[in-house]
């Protein structure tokens, strides 16, 4: 059961001696077992935020909530994925999910044990042995995942990790996370700047500005689940959709 | 090319005949070429077209090797030599590739000797050998001390460039999964590294072989560098080179020895693209 709360967090970097808002106040809640998406133009900060999230930078003002517990700055209270896979190169796919296990000092043997079943269920049995570069992206992306998974954290942030793929891989990989959503009851906080990507997966969409960064709507999907190749082609799917292009476009217009 | 089927099986192509193949005429070719150069070496000296005097002759090199390991000291000569430039070697590349990993922990520290670093190796470290043979005796150590130095800079250099590769998404990654300095250090930092330092220790084996001759030639009781100069001053040609030849296997045998350790130390890595 995890509620992440990010209460009044910003970022700003000095540039050539004058600060640069990369994110300006936001306050969001994602409630339990919730599947939101942020979305918004490229330099919006959502990266920023992430990193807030995870741990990896301080901000500027503003504390990250867990469960009520101020985990600022305290890495390693939710598991972060990024668009590139970074498997380490030189370990089998096994051992490269495992790593989050071996950091918290379970015997490689016992986590092997563990991670085997796990690669079987969700589309990497048969590539357990193999490196990194023999995978698809596609692939290697759910070895990223499964690795975020194994490390067991209620709450999983995910930056834009199927950016990099192409459609049609794609549209495999958000039925497959959804999937994995549904058996492991996480709680997920998705970036992406695909509109169909964030309303065929999310309850909730948070549209981000262009630079400085910061919210400016939310939009509950209200969509029925389980949600299929059908629900891309429902009324209230094109509706939603309408919307967030227009609020996008906005923002593009505003940023030029 | 339909004629070509037989039985209408299908043509199936497989490289790897053809690679065995190159492989195996290759092999044939190698060992032709040196067999004829040892031929002509031969013939060229017997018939005096080359000053056997000058140029000795396989067949008087092998007969002088012979009585060098049955009536001299050969074989101690080459256990001495050979003792020293490993020892040398293992020991500075260890050392080296341990101080090129410790820049990773501090930027600071870094800093600060990177530009020492650079400056020690543009010390011709050979230039030292008569004070180090003076500082350390003529005896064993001060040829292991010269092998050492010879190889520790190109091994710390090879490890921090290594250290400066390091992927720093991959470095994020880890921490987001809870890891300490120390999980990033063994798990990315010296994974990272070990091709790096792989492919210098060619390099190494016959830096520290040089050192060693060196070692051997500014003063010594022992080694091929010694025999080498001595049968120089006494005008035995034959001698020098047996030396030579002796002092080549022993680099070929040394080259093989890296190659099996390049081969155990990326054990269970793909090649990289």
């Amino acid at each position: 059961m995890s509620e992440l709360e990010i209460a009044g967090c910003s970022k700003y970097y000095k540039k050539n001696g004058v600060p640069m808002c990369a994110l300006a106040d936001t306050d969001l809640r994602v409630e339990n077992g919730r599947f939101v998406s942020i979305i918004g133009p490229s330099g919006c900060g959502k990266s920023t935020l992430f990193n807030i999230i995870a741990g990896l930078i301080k901000p500027s003002s503003g504390r990250i909530l867990l469960d009520g517990k101020d985990i600022t700055q305290e890495s390693g209270h939710v598991g972060y994925m990024l668009q590139k896979d970074l498997l380490l190169p030189w370990r089998s796919i096994l051992d490269n999910v495992i790593i989050g296990l071996e950091i918290r000092g379970i015997p490689k043997k016992e986590a092997r044990k563990r991670a085997l079943p796990m690669l079987k269920n969700y589309g990497l049995g048969g590539f357990e042995y193999d490196h990194p570069d023999a995978l698809s992206g596609g692939m290697r992306q759910r070895a990223g995942l499964i690795r975020t998974l194994l490390y067991d954290k209620d709450v999983i942030l995910l930056d834009e990790p199927f950016g990099a793929l192409d459609a049609q891989t794609r549209m495999q990989m958000q039925n497959w996370l959804l999937e994995i959503w549904k058996d492991f009851k996480k709680t997920i906080l998705f970036v992406t700047h695909d509109i169909d990507e964030a309303i065929y997966l999310s309850d909730e969409i948070h549209v981000f500005t262009h630079r400085p960064g910061k919210i400016k709507a939310t939009i509950e999907v209200d969509l029925p689940r389980p949600r299929s190749e059908k629900t891309l082609m429902n009324d209230r799917f094109l509706t939603l959709k309408k919307e967030l292009l227009l609020m996008l476009r906005e923002e593009r217009v505003s940023s030029d | 090319m339909p004629d070509k089927l037989k039985n209408n099986e299908p043509f199936i192509e497989d490289p790897t005949i053809q690679t065995t193949k190159l492989g195996r005429r290759a092999f044939v070719g190698q060992v032709l070429v040196g067999v004829i150069i040892i031929f002509l070496w031969e013939f060229l000296t017997r018939i005096g077209w080359l000053d056997s005097y000058y140029w000795s002759s396989p067949s008087t090199i092998v007969r002088t090797g012979w009585k060098a390991i049955t009536q001299g000291t050969l074989l101690q000569d080459l256990a001495y030599t050979s003792g020293s430039t490993i020892l040398g070697f293992v020991l500075g590349t260890a050392a080296g590739y341990i101080l090129g990993l410790s820049f990773w922990w501090s930027e600071l520290y870094s800093r600060i000797f990177e530009p020492y670093m650079i400056a020690f190796n543009a010390i011709p470290k050979l230039a030292l050998a008569p004070v180090l043979v003076i500082m350390f005796g003529i005896g064993f150590d001060s040829k292991v001390i010269l092998a050492f130095l010879m190889t520790i800079i190109v091994a710390a250099i090879a490890a921090y460039s290594g250290v400066q590769s390091v992927d720093r998404d991959l470095e994020k990654m880890l921490v987001s999964l809870g890891a300490k300095r120390r999980h990033v250090f063994m798990k990315v930092v010296v994974p990272t590294t070990i091709p790096w330092i792989v492919s210098i220790l060619k390099i190494n084996i016959s830096l520290a072989l040089a050192g060693t001759i060196v070692g051997e030639f500014i003063s010594s009781r022992q080694g091929i560098g010694r025999m080498i100069l001595y049968a120089g001053q006494v005008l035995d040609i034959d001698l020098v080179w047996v030396g030579v030849v002796v002092l080549s296997l022993l680099s070929i045998v040394m080259y093989l020895g890296t190659v099996w350790l390049e081969h155990a130390l990326m054990k269970g890595r793909t090649p990289k693209s």
